[in-house]
């Protein structure tokens, strides 16, 4: 206790460092990511990605993040055995967060495919292991999550596969694909909005007061897809034939009708990362702020300050600003393969998944995810060619930061013991 | 941090647009053959020598291609196509020009002269089976279409339509071939024998381009079906 008392204000701003350090990471890399293939396909520009991501990212953690931030919090350490110690836990979520920023970068650097999700899980039992001892770690919710990490990119890669099955029944295998594509796109944007507008509604959004029932949870959803379907129906009613490309590649011009439709998907991809992502990452961050603001006590019950969030969604948009912005404009150049009609499926697939196991508190990696949902259009015998050793490269780094986060986080929990009891 | 992107490195360079571009120096080639032959008729030794430059040139860029896309064809890709019958595309592709690269070089090697006689039909014959290569090319231009329709549904019943009109034409410039060949074997007494035979052997390369053409659309109906 008068650890906490002592330092508390010591260990508060050493969080906000390594909450801010781990955001400005998932910004400069994930979000990217999320974001590339609306910008590869011209939807958007690198700057309006910049402002999409700004508030999407923290929409998506505001409204959507509540159930990952409380998993990361406390649903895999089980903190009863140090109840009189509750400095330990300060200083195994500080671990955790510094281990996962450390790893991330290092992994990044080399090239390694590594998730931001499995990071911080991965550091977390690292922590719970050596701080508390095996017990404290709860095994059974940790199986929940390892599952969770095979099921959700084949559920996207499954989605993507049945999305550009769709487009390719209902628009481009038909006499006039263009027209087909103008009745039907504001279709497919009303899917996206009710999708991720549903799942998020679903269950009630019990942090910001609002308790739904299922009919209302509908019915809300209902009218806001029919709102952005409304727009998306503006926007494609501007798109013109283009004769001279449409010579060229026959579906040049159902392509045109697909690019701002991607401007939705990009918003609901930024609305999932921050739900899943960016909760990631304050997750341990709102653990010591809570420990700390009570002043030692190890509370279950405890909301997500405001503030919190804020600063996650700060972190990202630096990152993005700062290093994320060459990345987006990288992939955006290499991905070329990924028109707009595929880039559509695969990021519709990817942001459905990501918010449904948001909702159900599962912290999944949202590039996994995506990288599934390019394959599942692959798998449609639609993408040119995929390289299957950047997928063999996820399964191995997936196996090797587990250990690889958990002990860096061990270590750093016993530094940081040292440094101050 | 940027280079090592999951997302960017997920992509492979697209062997469909590499397989084009190598398909459209191909038929440049291919149509230099007709020029190649008409100087040679007229006597124009500059425009046969231009022609040549050209051949030679396209087959080298050719070649380039080919071995680009080669290399970037590692066996862990993931393509909606078979990697072997995309390999025998390209290679069938490259034949084209090299069959035009070889036409040149014999007119240049033998300086030969087009009898009278023959003159009118080798144009013809010639002009034929470049068509043959058009068609061909075009054919792979739809191969764009068909990977965004998964290789299915009404794209694929247009590229049938597409390679059975191949397949005509190609019958055609065998027709165009045999009277050609006929015709020599009626003036074979009054040539050098060493002449006929090479004659012989120019009408069969020429009918090799739209051979090669054909079969370019016949093992793309492979890679089509998978």
């Amino acid at each position: 206790m008068e650890i906490i008392a002592q330092y508390g204000t010591v260990f508060m701003v050493l969080a906000l460092i390594f909450g801010l350090y781990m955001t400005w990471g998932i910004g400069a890399n994930d979000v990217a990511n999320a974001m590339g293939t609306s910008v590869g396909s011209g939807a958007i520009t690198v700057k309006q990605a910049i402002i999409i991501a700004a508030i999407f990212e923290f929409a998506g953690a505001f409204i959507a993040g509540g159930n990952v931030t409380s998993t990361i919090r406390k649903g895999i350490v089980d903190p009863s055995g140090i109840a009189g110690q509750p400095e330990i836990l300060v200083f195994g979520m500080l671990a955790a967060l510094l281990a996962a920023g450390i790893w991330l970068m290092f992994a990044s650097s080399r090239g390694w495919p590594v998730s931001t999700t499995h990071s911080i899980v991965g550091a977390l039992i690292g922590f719970a292991i050596a701080g508390i001892g095996p017990d404290a770690v709860y095994w059974g919710k940790i199986g929940f999550i390892l599952a969770s990490w095979l099921v959700s990119p084949a559920l996207g890669g499954f989605l993507a596969y049945m999305l550009m099955m769709s487009i390719r029944k209902f628009i481009l295998d038909t006499d006039s694909p263009f027209e087909s594509a103008r009745r039907w796109g504001p279709f497919y944007v009303f899917l996206l909005g009710f999708i991720i507008s549903l799942v998020t509604l679903f269950k009630g959004l019990k942090h910001l007061n609002l308790e739904l029932s299922v009919p209302m949870s509908f019915g809300a959803a209902l009218v806001f897809s029919l709102f952005i379907a409304a727009i998306g129906w503006i926007l494609i009613r501007r798109v013109k034939v283009d004769a001279k490309a449409d010579r060229d590649y026959h579906f040049a011009s159902v392509e045109k009708i697909f690019v701002p439709m991607m401007v939705f998907s990009a918003c609901s991809m930024a609305f999932a990362h921050g739900s899943n992502d960016v909760a990631n990452g304050v997750g341990p961050l709102a653990a010591v702020a809570s420990v700390v603001k009570s002043g030692g006590e190890i509370a279950q019950q405890s909301e997500l300050p405001l503030w919190i969030l804020i600063l996650g969604g700060t972190g990202i948009v630096l990152g993005l600003a700062t290093m994320g912005y060459r990345v987006m404009q990288t992939i955006g150049t290499r991905i070329t393969q990924l028109t707009p009609t595929r880039g559509f499926s695969a990021e519709l697939a990817a942001a459905a998944t990501v918010v449904l196991a948001s909702r159900t508190g599962l912290p999944v990696s949202t590039t996994h995810i995506l990288v599934g949902a390019v394959i599942g259009v692959g798998l449609a015998r639609g993408v040119g060619a995929i390289d299957l050793r950047v997928v063999g490269g996820i399964i191995v780094s997936w196996v090797v930061t587990l250990p690889a986060s958990g002990i860096l986080a061990a270590l750093v929990f016993f530094m940081l013991k040292g440094m101050f009891s | 941090m940027s280079n090592g992107n999951t997302l960017s490195r997920l992509f492979g360079k697209s062997p469909f647009t590499a397989l084009q571009s190598h398909m459209r120096v191909v038929l440049e080639c291919a149509r230099e053959v007709k020029p190649l032959i008409e100087a040679l008729a007229r006597g124009d030794e500059a425009g046969v020598n231009a022609a040549k430059d050209r051949i030679f040139e396209g087959e080298a860029e050719a070649d380039r291609i080919k071995n680009e896309l080669r290399l970037h064809l590692p066996k862990s890709l993931f393509m909606p196509v078979d990697r072997r019958d995309l390999l025998e595309v390209l290679h069938l592709q490259d034949s084209i020009a090299n069959t035009a690269q070889d036409i040149a070089q014999l007119l240049i090697e033998r300086q030969m002269d087009i009898p009278e006689f023959m003159q009118e039909p080798l144009i013809a014959l010639t002009a034929r089976c470049i068509d043959t290569c058009e068609h061909s090319a075009s054919v792979i231009a739809e191969l764009d279409e068909l990977l965004a329709m998964g290789f299915r549904g009404r794209e694929v019943d247009k590229v049938d339509a597409m390679l059975k009109e191949l397949n005509d034409i190609e019958d055609e410039t065998d027709e165009l071939g045999v009277a050609l060949a006929r015709a020599l074997f009626e003036h074979e007494d009054e040539m050098k024998p060493v002449s006929v035979m090479m004659w012989y052997r120019l009408i069969e390369w020429i009918g090799d381009l739209a051979d090669y053409a054909e079969k370019v659309g016949d093992r793309l109906r492979l890679l089509i079906a998978k």
